[in-house]
């Protein structure tokens, strides 16, 4: 028996199958009514033909018996039997989802609805122009076919010519003769009568034919597969002869050579035979039948490990890095090895070159786990497709900055509210065909994906030139929940803000789409989780454009240390806006619990760290110290700190693996001096901050009422 | 004497499960990803076998198996056709191509063994 760990080619089989059903539906999205395009038909029939493959190795028959109706439709279809219709393209489209449904629940272990599946095999089977009687046993016969073995010895009598061309194939009769060699005993007669005289012998061709007789249990079935490779390409003749078993012996034993040579080899092949039909005797039972009754019992889940794909020459420069990193290393010992004074200066041209090796191969590294946001935006024409048919509206996509890259764990956890977001403007930004005409604006309306470069970050835009927001609409959904009173001012930001509140919806139907009202808020939570912002324009009747700003890694951070009695703590260069001495007039306290600062138009509360960390022998009058005025999430704290220190690359390590979630730290890091540094997170911070002073959640920061 | 083989097949997971099967077994195996790739490496290498897969971008199976046929070296050398297809016309198609035989996919480890034994001793 072969016993190989297939986990690992699991795993493979499962990406590469959704790799595969990508393919498989951009194709589909690319086709174009009416046109054969045979390219892309090939791919998504390939596409098709790979799973059905991979599938059947692993026993998912179900997916099998799946795939093999897609791609039996698909091979009618690529050989122009079909044209392309939107139906057929509609139809494909679901037979990939419903094989993505199927992999995932594979992968997982766990169960799905059997009944869309039985549904669409059946649209899939009445589509076909040839019908084909239920081929589902063929499919899996391979692996079903019973393998009987009653040893009753039986006489075959085998007459076999083969064709002169046969060798050319590559199929050779001894390992015919020693196939059959290992089902029974056999005899093996050479007839030598068609060889040519030497001047016409052709030594490519093969001129000889055999009589073999074989004493074997073996069926005729088994026999013939022995043959199967060869038969069109002979004269075959297998008879059964009936015989005592005394003329078995008779016939063999005074037989001391045999015209050819076959030995029983020390490996006795026979042994194996013995156990190929116990482990193709196990039943089985098309699974997809069990499915419905299968509650989701995750035992082991295999898809926890997870790979990256990394492009050749991602890897190259890496090991080019290193390369140069090994060069400066022995650069630096062998100035290290008589050093004196006077190679100081060598030293030092060596450290920086060891502090760019450092660089470099950092900005590498951390460059294998950029991926092109393409990973996520190519779910998109899909989903615009499905959307806008649904919707009966008519929207264009246009992608751009594609190949953008970017964290993969980032790219991972965007991908839920760049979805919301999209639903969103299908749903309630862009307006149906007839009220964009009445508005003076082409059908057709325009949703446009973009992702780009700025600063330290990743910016992503989903803009739409659909209805925007209407600002009183949702001026009064505030003052209906009673977030604010009718007669209270606000800016047009402090009014999309709402768009974030929990709860908040201004569609007035709750479509299937969105409009549950559980969306922006989420959106910006997990972009927030993210260490990154959202922020909404929007224009009533032009459109509206949501930007979101990422950070380009989460693994490393710019950093400025700053000083807090004796602990140091870091803060997120990016989120400081400013640092400052305290004018003491310009301070504000509020019922003794909540200090402003009054900076030029703004007033900022003022966060004590050392109260909050608890942290003694400190500077304690604001005067004495400095007030670091940081921006989270839109709002502005300003941070009470002894004195800033360097600003530094942070390597992030989590506190959350290693201790637990703290609210306010967003991870630690180990200092050059080995001490450890805790990361403040600013949004936590103000977080933290507005709970101690019980200020109204949903009102920004700077608006706090105190009472 | 250690038996090389040229596997050649565009899904990497029946590559890989070709290869882990094979390797296991004591075979040399060599990985090609399509047909192309796989006619360059059986004109540098000499493979004593070649399992490829017929369905591939570049240059299908078929086609592969009848250039390989046209070199001296591969004329005689078993050359085994993957496929899913239980179509006798298909099959016919692979003999007419100069294959030596075909292996059903799905295949088990063991089943793939015992063909390969039917080529290479």
């Amino acid at each position: 028996m072969t016993t190989i760990d297939l986990t690992q080619v699991r795993g493979l089989f499962f990406e590469e199958s959704f790799e595969n059903l990508d393919v498989m539906e951009s194709s589909l999205l690319d086709l174009e009514i009416g046109t054969f395009n045979e390219e892309l038909i090939n791919n998504i029939f390939r596409a098709a033909h790979s799973i059905k493959g991979g599938a059947g190795i692993f026993h998912f028959d179900d997916i099998v018996i799946f795939a093999h109706n897609a791609e039996t439709f698909l091979d009618e279809v690529r050989e122009g039997k079909h044209t392309i219709t939107q139906a057929l393209i509609d139809l494909l489209l679901r037979a990939g989802d419903i094989l993505r449904m199927m992999l995932s629940a594979s992968k997982d272990d766990i169960g799905y609805d059997a009944q869309i599946v039985q549904t669409c095999q059946d649209e899939l089977q009445k589509s076909l122009s040839v019908k084909n009687i239920d081929n589902t046993e063929e499919v899996l016969a391979i692996e079903l076919a019973p393998i009987e073995v009653i040893p009753v010895l039986k006489k075959w009598h085998i007459e076999f010519k083969p064709e002169l061309p046969i060798l050319q194939t590559g199929n050779d009769p001894i390992n015919l003769f020693r196939e059959l060699h290992e089902l029974g005993q056999l005899k093996v007669i050479a007839n030598t009568d068609a060889i040519p005289d030497f001047a016409e012998l052709e030594p490519q061709s093969c001129y000889l034919s055999w009589e073999l007789i074989l004493h074997s249990g073996a069926t005729r079935a088994d026999i013939e597969e022995i043959f199967e490779w060869v038969i069109d390409e002979c004269e075959l003749n297998i008879t059964e002869s009936t015989l005592e078993n005394q003329e078995l012996d008779d016939e063999f034993e005074p037989e001391a050579e045999t015209p050819i040579e076959i030995t029983s080899e020390a490996e006795s092949p026979l042994s194996e035979k013995e156990f190929t039909p116990l482990d193709n005797i196990e039943p089985i039972e098309p699974k997809a039948k069990n499915y419905e009754e299968v509650t989701a019992v995750p035992i082991h889940t295999p898809s926890g490990t997870n790979s990256i794909r990394v492009g050749i020459d991602k890897i190259d420069n890496l090991i080019n890095m290193v390369g140069e990193l090994v060069i400066t290393q022995s650069m630096l010992d062998q100035i290290g090895e008589n050093f004196d004074s006077s190679r100081l200066l060598q030293l030092r041209d060596g450290l920086s070159q060891l502090e760019r090796n450092t660089r470099e191969l950092q900005e590498n590294v951390m460059r294998i786990r950029m991926l092109p946001i393409s990973f996520s935006f190519n779910r998109f024409p899909r989903l615009v497709h499905d959307l806008s048919t649904q919707l009966g509206k008519q929207v264009e996509l246009i992608l751009s900055g594609e190949n953008t890259e970017l964290d993969k764990t980032v790219l991972e956890k965007m991908s839920d509210p760049l979805v919301h977001l999209v639903r969103n403007a299908l749903d309630h930004g862009i307006e149906l065909p007839e009220q964009r005409k009445q508005a003076g604006k082409p059908e057709i309306g325009k949703l446009y994906l973009n992702a780009f470069h700025q600063g330290g970050s990743i910016v992503i835009q989903i803009s739409d030139d659909g209805a925007g927001f209407d600002i009183e609409k949702v001026r009064a959904k505030a003052v209906k929940k009673g977030w604010i009173t009718p007669d209270e001012n606000l800016t047009e930001e402090q009014i999309y803000e709402f768009i974030f509140q929990p709860g908040f919806s201004t569609s007035e139907a709750v479509s299937d789409i969105s409009g549950r009202g559980v969306g922006m808020d989420v959106v910006r939570r997990n972009i927030r989780d993210l260490g990154g912002s959202i922020e909404v324009k929007s224009a009533t009747g032009k459109g509206t454009k949501f930007s979101i700003r990422l950070p380009l890694t989460l693994a490393i951070l710019d950093g400025q240390l700053v000083r807090v009695g004796e602990e140091i703590f870091v803060l997120p260069l990016l989120s400081i806006m400013e640092s400052l001495r305290v004018q003491p007039k310009l301070i504000n306290s509020f019922t003794g619990i909540v200090e402003i600062y009054k900076l030029r138009d703004d007033y900022i509360p003022i966060l004590r760290l050392y109260k909050l960390f608890n942290i003694e022998n400190t500077t304690t009058q604001l005067e004495q110290g400095l007030l670091v005025i940081a921006e989270g999430d839109g709002q502005k704290i300003g941070l009470f700190v002894d004195e800033l220190l360097s600003q530094q690359q942070i390597v992030i390590k989590s506190l959350e693996n290693n201790y637990k979630k703290v609210q306010g730290v967003s991870g630690a890091t180990i200092l050059g001096d080995g001490n450890v540094a805790l990361i403040l997170d600013i949004t936590g911070l103000i977080q933290l901050f507005r709970n101690q002073t019980k200020s109204p959640p949903h009102l920004p920061f700077g608006m706090v009422r105190y009472e | 004497m250690v038996h090389k083989i040229l596997v050649c097949d565009d899904s990497v997971s029946i590559r890989q499960m070709l290869a882990l099967t094979l390797n296991d077994a004591k075979y040399d195996v060599t990985e090609s990803k399509n047909g192309m790739q796989a006619l360059e490496l059986a004109k540098q290498n000499n493979f004593d076998l070649i399992i490829t897969d017929i369905n591939m971008p570049l240059l299908d199976g078929l086609s592969l198996v009848s250039k390989l046929r046209v070199l001296p070296e591969y004329r005689f050398k078993p050359i085994l056709l993957l496929t899913t297809e239980t179509d006798p016309k298909k099959k016919k198609l692979a003999k007419a191509a100069g294959a030596t035989g075909w292996i059903i996919k799905p295949f088990d480890p063991d089943k793939l063994l015992v063909a390969i034994r039917k080529v290479l001793r």
